[in-house]
């Protein structure tokens, strides 16, 4: 069970005085307060974990944002931001004594550039909305969460979002050149914008994947760009997984870098193809995906060299497609997986590990030993191309006790992956999920220099707390005295 | 002026913590390149890392390396060639440009965030940083990221190193991700466009599904200068390259001159030359009694940028990268006069949005002026509570980015 700050008790005292103010910053249909409706907001796409926010704000102007950021500073308000509620880590879990600030109404695309390929847009703009606005200039927005058509760009930036192309195309990171944010204290800032890099300290770069624990993002200026030309899927199955993990080894060592690569292995690849009739190489041990990208000359190239790497490590089928249609098809099955999962089980919990891929064989070995111990199954999916794993914990949360067998089994996933190298999340976020775990991938110092940095944009604690670190911080603390190992190592000089 | 050698990582930390118990600020510089870029350190006391060296680790089909912080770059380019890899965005040598001596290290390139014509396509130095290790200026030792290529475990605090110039932690041990070298380059030389014209080109090729990895623009003065025949004929040149495997190369290039008009091509390694020559910034050396800036303007801004500079001052030279994005300055350091003629830059470049900092002159101006463009108050604060957060008395290379902080 994963436990939440304690709620401030003279906060909670004072709701009704604080919806009220709220009222005066947010005037209409902006703040939410019934039970009923607030109900709507009290889980993420996490949804083990609910809690009613002791308000909902739906902003519709950067200044009433300002507006109500300040007012919680003053009057020592919690503040969670929310998206489309999309997170698989709980990041936008509600607080019992906070503000849940939805940017929903967000929702304009403020500028398409293409002389400078960027798009500005409020942060309520869905990842796919932005695709859609530039797609008929040509261009498109290259993240793609499978999660596209609901999840928001602004979600995106604090979750620092991938999708299946990200080895090729990158990360939100990689695309994002500018935002304008506003802190706990109510000051906007305005942080790179159409140019390249930044003249001084990165903060954009810190800002993306802060997980909404530093600012509230209110614009983003993303790079969109000219989609390939063509693209072929090939579909290979192999006999074991370490032979599509080599296989996807030699794939990179040979030069090429595809623009998509999934393994999926037996449970997923007969879920799958029982649900959408893909086609599927239901005798082999894995399946993997590989698409090619560019122009077409491109394309049958590069085609032709994995097909021939792929032989030589011992797939037992091999298919490039042969129209965008089948091509199409290919993908569907890996796309409809967790669906498709979904049907084997009443329920379902999706980890995010990412590891050093030369280590998959012994990971999957032993998450089948651990299947054993924890009595449950679990199907993979995995993006091969940068290691990051997807198993899927099958689970009936109507069995009491099975929820929490899950959830062990996969911290005991998590716990694996660093072990062998690698680390809790590869794109879904710590959130609370992952935050107990922290201990494991970062020592007190390393987290302790993670938490002065939330201290420079958030000194009160007020924004997101309880989520990412495991312990709260205290600012004033850290700031005046430096602690190290509980023991005070230096008395506080005058600055520098 | 003391100097202190640690041999390791532990070494360097028990100097620091010393540092900061007696508020005894430090140098920090590896192979001592790029001292000249920046303000110059407020510090008599200089620590060299450069003893922190080696590959720690390279798994090429993981597309990671990782290495000691002042690994030589001839040695990671060494090590990387023979996987027929490379760090894609594209690092230039600024020995020439700063005047110094030394041995670039990946600490210094990191910390700078260098990055060279390939950016425009690939991203910069910061987008392919995984992950370190590093000591504050308490002198602890703390690390973040990870060492696989996809990570968002904590904050992104690779991408607040690189570009830090050393003011927030002195970094131990870096990871990168690496990518696989193209196969071959070919690049287009288009001749004798004007400056809007080229940079309206270059932005429709940016534009194109044809994968340009490098978008320059030469005026007639700074082209004759190129070492690269074709490029030094007499008149302006566009520049575009395009890599990859070989019968992608040869297609993309067909299609392009089609589309914006047939060019003279260099074939690899005329291409190789004339984009080092373009990321070394040669074009506009030697800088004797020059001084040099680097302008990141919003890119379909930078025609407009320079007319803007070049209205001001006669003597003012300059070429594009990146499509516009980058455009290197050099002006007469006399006609300049006492700013560096930073309020004519700096003037220019609000209009446009963007920065500009002042590369290269000498240290009493580099002290006087501004390098980095100033911040509004309210992100200046902010700037300067980050620094505090890792080096809260100011140890670790103050003064560099900013005056105080
Ligand atoms: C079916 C499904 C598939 C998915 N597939 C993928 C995938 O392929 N790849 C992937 O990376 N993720 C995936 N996700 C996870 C999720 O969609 C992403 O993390 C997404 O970016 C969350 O966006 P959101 O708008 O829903 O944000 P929310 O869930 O509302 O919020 C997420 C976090 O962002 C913060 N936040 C939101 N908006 C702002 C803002 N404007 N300013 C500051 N902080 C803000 C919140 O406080 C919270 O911490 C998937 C989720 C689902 C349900
Ligand atoms: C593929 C490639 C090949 C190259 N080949 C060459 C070559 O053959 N020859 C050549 O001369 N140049 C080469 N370069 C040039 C190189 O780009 C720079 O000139 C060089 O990196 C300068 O580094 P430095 O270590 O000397 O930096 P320094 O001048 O020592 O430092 C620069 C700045 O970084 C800070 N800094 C340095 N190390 C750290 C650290 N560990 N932690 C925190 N801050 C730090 C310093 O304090 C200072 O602010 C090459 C670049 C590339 C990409």
């Amino acid at each position: 069970m994963i436990l939440m700050p304690p709620p401030d008790q003279a906060v909670l005292a004072r709701r009704t005085q604080i919806v009220a103010d709220l009222r005066q910053i947010v005037p209409g249909d902006g703040v939410i307060d019934t039970e009923h409706e607030r109900r709507a907001f009290e889980c993420d796409g996490l949804t083990a974990y609910r809690q009613l926010p002791m308000v909902v704000v739906l902003p519709s102007t950067t200044a009433q944002i300002v507006g109500v950021l300040r007012y919680c500073t003053a009057h020592n308000v919690k503040v969670v931001p929310r998206g489309a509620g999309t997170s698989l880590s709980g990041g936008a879990l509600p607080l019992e004594d906070g503000v849940l600030l939805g940017l929903g109404k967000f929702k304009r695309i403020l500028e398409i550039d293409t002389a400078n390929r960027c798009v500005v847009v409020q942060p309520g703009v869905t990842n796919l909305g932005i695709t859609h606005a530039v797609q008929g200039l040509g261009l498109y927005y290259a993240p793609d969460p499978s999660s596209q058509i609901a999840c928001t760009i602004g979600g995106n930036v604090a979750e620092n979002s991938g999708g299946v192309h990200c080895l090729k195309y990158g990360l939100t990171t990689n695309n994002v050149i500018g935002i304008e944010m506003v802190t706990m204290d109510g000051e906007i800032l305005r942080l790179g914008g159409k140019h390249f890099d930044s003249g001084g300290l990165d903060l954009l770069g810190v800002m993306v994947g802060s997980e909404g624990l530093l600012g509230v993002v209110t614009e983003v200026t993303v790079r969109v760009l000219p989609p390939p030309p063509g693209a072929r899927a090939l579909m290979i199955g192999f006999p074991t997984v370490e032979g599509s993990a080599d296989c996807v080894a030699d794939i990179i060592a040979a030069g090429i870098i595809p623009g998509g690569m999934e393994i999926m292995d037996r449970l997923a690849v007969e879920a799958a193809e029982a649900f959408v009739h893909a086609g599927y190489p239901l005798e082999a041990a894995a399946l993997l995906i590989v698409e090619l990208d560019g122009v077409a000359v491109e394309v049958d190239h590069l085609v032709a060299l994995v097909e021939e790497i792929a032989q030589r490590h011992g797939a037992t089928s091999c298919r490039a497609s042969q129209s965008e249609a089948e091509r199409l098809l290919f993908w569907a099955g890996r796309k409809a997986a967790f669906p498709a999962v979904g049907r084997l089980s009443p329920d379902y919990y999706c980890m995010d590990g990412t590891i050093p891929r030369r280590r998959i064989g012994y990971v999957l070995a032993r998450i089948t030993q651990m299947e054993q111990v924890y009595g449950l199954r679990v199907a993979n999916v995995f993006h091969a191309g940068d290691g990051n794993l997807h198993p899927l914990i099958l689970y009936n949360a109507n069995i009491p006790g099975e929820l929490e067998r899950a959830e062990e089994f996969g911290n005991d996933i998590l716990r694996l992956c660093v072990e062998v190298g690698g680390v809790l999340t590869g794109e879904h976020g710590v959130g609370i999920e992952k935050r107990d775990l922290m201990g494991t991938m970062f020592n007190e110092t390393d987290l302790g220099q993670q938490q002065r940095l939330k201290c420079a944009f958030d000194p009160a604690s007020l924004l997101n707390p309880g989520k990412v670190f495991p312990q709260l911080c205290n600012c004033a603390e850290l700031g005046r005295v430096h602690v190290h190992g509980g023991q005070t190592r230096f008395p506080e000089l005058p600055r520098f | 002026m003391p100097r202190f050698t640690p041999q390791n990582a532990a070494e360097a930390a028990e100097i620091i913590a010393r540092a900061a118990a007696g508020n005894q600020p430090l140098e920090i510089i590896a192979g001592a390149s790029k001292r000249a870029l920046g303000r110059p350190v407020a510090s008599n006391d200089v620590l060299d890392i450069s003893a922190l060296r080696g590959i720690i680790s390279y798994e090429p089909a993981e597309l990671v390396l990782s290495v000691h912080a002042a690994t030589p770059m001839s040695e990671i380019e060494a090590a990387l060639s023979e996987h027929q890899q490379m760090l894609a965005f594209e690092p230039p040598d600024w020995r020439g440009l700063l005047g110094s001596g030394g041995e670039p290290t990946l600490g210094g390139v990191v910390a700078c965030n260098q990055s060279g014509p390939r950016r425009v396509r690939a991203g910069a130095a910061r987008d392919y940083f995984l992950g370190f290790s590093a000591i504050n200026g308490w002198g602890e030792s703390w690390k973040a990221g990870g060492k696989v290529v996809k990570n968002v475990t904590g904050y992104d605090m690779s991408k607040l190193q690189a570009g830090a110039f050393g003011t927030l932690s002195v970094l131990t041990e870096i990871t990168l991700k690496v990518m696989p070298k193209p196969q071959t380059a070919t690049t287009i030389l288009l001749p004798s466009l004007a400056g809007e014209v080229a940079i309206a080109l270059l932005s429709q090729a940016l534009n194109t599904p044809y994968e340009i990895s490098g978008a320059a623009h030469l005026p007639a003065v700074v082209a004759r200068r190129s070492g690269v025949a074709a490029a030094a004929q007499g008149g302006a040149v566009t520049a575009l390259r395009l890599e990859g495997h070989a019968p992608s190369v040869a297609f993309r290039v067909e299609a392009a001159e089609v589309l914006l008009g047939r060019g003279e091509r260099l074939d690899a390694a005329q291409s190789a030359q004339f984009w080092r020559e373009v990321g070394e910034v040669s074009p506009l050396l030697p800088a004797e009694g020059r001084v040099i800036w680097r302008l990141c303007p919003t890119p379909s801004a930078a025609p407009e940028v320079l007319q803007g500079i070049s209205g001001a001052f006669a003597s003012a030279e300059a070429y594009y990268d990146w499509g516009g994005g980058l455009i290197w300055l050099s002006l007469d350091a006399a006609a300049a006069g006492p700013d560096a003629g930073a309020a004519a830059v700096r003037g220019a470049m609000a209009r446009a949005g963007g920065h500009a900092t002042l590369i290269a002159a000498p240290a009493a101006l580099r002290t006087a002026v501004p390098v980095f463009t100033p911040l509004p108050g309210p992100l200046e604060a902010l700037a300067r509570r980050v620094k505090q957060s890792f080096d809260l008395r100011g140890i670790l290379n103050p003064g560099r980015i900013q005056e105080g902080h």
